[in-house]
């Protein structure tokens, strides 16, 4: 009646983990020799959303991370599903990029089957059942905003597969220092310029306050209208500008004595190498 | 049948370090919880939190943990918050069909026998503490109990969750058969508030629902809204 493992059942696609014993062997031996095993490219990051008078806003930060190190200062963290619905994805950036080209793919499909628009909703359940059937090892945590023929809403869903739906969210290594900022200000029905800026606050406190996140934030204002992308709508943490000088004139330290001995030096060997400069 | 195949194939799950991601965000999502459900002459009141942790931050404030499975069915979830949304999913479509091929509203034990199917078939994989409670014409206002391992009892009166352990002293002496609905309300109001005071993963709104012939009555009591007990 249990159900049981069996490694010799056919699988039907996804992940294998036959080779995750073989896996744990070599990283242990590797750390033997002292040198690391790969490892997949997260995004430690701040992503944020709200619903607004006239729609949803979605913020994100740009900077990837390999873990102590940039890999990407710029790059993009929310994706197009749909004309009117947009998907922030944070957690390891290869799972957050494929789960949404796979909706984005479903929800192109599905409107052509049925010549409707898609919904919020639909984008939300497809994406956690998918999620839920990895059990958690795609490990994208992800925002899906947009507006629909029912209105707008905004949706978390996490690597294991739960959603919640509410008014305003965040994710992220960065999401606890940017939701102090919507649980300060956030009203409902903001007016649109005022929610960009709380959007933007939110994103800026995760760059600011977070290791994971940095660089620029990014804006998608979405609404019955269309979806807007704001490409580097803010640069908060530009390169700092230098104060002052550190070349001086030439005389400018007075020369006090001056000592000059010859080194008689015989050439013994003349070798010449090219250069590849192809 | 369909439904059954959007259970996935569970295999062991392999973990990673990282020093710039925190441990919280790495987390499963849990409704560290508190429920409850209350039988009365002519329905039942089902009682819930509302907090849903990663580890040690607060994912939602606000969750609603109280799912309707059909018109007259409704369960409380706790445990992964991912398990038990999934189950509650595939409960919901296997009871619609079911009660369409009846063309009658379904039984709460039918949706109680259906949790429990996909609790104790996959029951070393999941981590799922439901109440399902809810009214039929046939034998009125019940509540069955589906604990973790995937349990089925009918209770007069249960409770779920990690704050459940703190407040069965109350439930013992306060709960008596024969109880009116505002009574239940009551007794589900002051049971879940003295657990949120108690209970770190429990906490934020208290949502209450009363399921009985005439349909499902909801309503919130906010953070301030809840009694306040003596000890503080």
């Amino acid at each position: 009646m249990l159900q049981s493992l069996n490694p010799c059942q056919e699988k039907s696609g996804g992940f294998c983990f036959e080779n995750s014993r073989r896996n744990a062997v070599l990283e242990s031996s590797l750390s033997d020799v002292s040198s690391k095993a790969p490892r997949a490219r997260k995004t430690g990051t701040t992503i944020a959303g709200i619903v607004y008078k006239d729609g949803v806003i979605l913020g994100a930060d740009t900077r990837a991370t390999d873990d102590m190190v940039v890999a990407d200062k710029n790059c993009r963290k929310i994706h197009h599903i749909a004309p009117q619905i947009y998907c922030c994805g944070a957690g390891v950036a290869a799972d957050a990029e494929i789960a949404t080209q796979m909706m984005a793919s479903n929800v192109e499909l599905h409107t052509l089957n049925t010549g409707r628009p898609p919904l919020v909703a639909m984008v939300t359940r497809q994406l956690k059942q998918m999620l839920f059937r990895y059990q958690g090892h795609m490990g994208s945590s992800v925002i899906v905003g947009g507006v629909d023929v029912t209105g707008a809403h905004l949706y978390s869903v996490y690597p294991h597969g739960s959603y919640d739906k509410l008014p305003f969210l965040t994710m992220g290594s960065g999401a606890a220092a940017a939701v102090s900022v919507f649980e300060d200000r956030f009203k409902a029905n903001m007016e649109l310029d005022e929610a960009k800026r709380l959007v933007r606050d939110a994103i800026t406190a995760g760059i600011f306050c977070d290791l994971g996140s940095g660089s620029n934030v990014d804006l998608c204002v979405i609404t019955a209208a269309g979806a807007e992308y704001l490409r580097g709508y803010d640069r908060p943490a530009g390169k700092g500008k230098r104060e002052g000088q550190y070349r001086y004139k030439p005389g400018t330290t007075p020369v006090l004595t001056k000592t000059q001995t010859p080194l008689s030096l015989d050439v013994v060997d003349a070798t010449v190498q090219m250069m590849d400069t192809e | 049948m369909a439904a059954a195949s959007m259970m996935p194939i569970f295999s062991q799950n392999v973990s990673s370090n990282s020093d710039l991601v925190p441990e919280w965000s790495r987390q499963e999502v849990s409704t560290g919880t508190t429920i409850m459900a209350v039988e009365y002459d002519g329905g039942v009141v089902v009682g819930a939190d509302s907090r849903t942790t990663t580890g040690a931050y607060i994912a939602n404030r606000v969750t609603d943990k109280l799912t309707r499975i059909h018109d007259r069915i409704y369960c409380c979830r706790s445990g992964s918050a991912a398990d038990t949304q999934a189950i509650a999913e595939v409960v919901s479509y296997q009871l619609g069909f079911h009660s369409i091929e009846l063309d009658e509203p379904p039984l709460v034990e039918t949706a109680a026998h259906l949790f429990r199917a996909s609790c104790y078939r996959y029951r070393e994989e999941l981590m799922a503490g439901i109440l399902v409670a809810g009214w039929d014409r046939r034998k009125g206002g019940q509540v069955y109990c589906v604990p973790i391992g995937g349990m089925l009892v009918r209770q007069p009166v249960s409770v779920g969750g990690s704050g459940s352990s703190y407040i069965y002293g109350f439930m013992d002496s306060n709960y008596k058969p024969g109880l009116s609905k505002d009574q239940c309300l009551d007794l589900t109001t002051k049971a879940l508030t003295l657990a949120m005071e108690r209970d770190g993963s429990s906490g934020g709104v208290v949502r209450l629902a009363t399921i009985s012939e005439d349909g499902v009555e909801r309503r919130v009591i906010l953070g301030d809204q809840l009694p306040k007990f003596s000890t503080h």
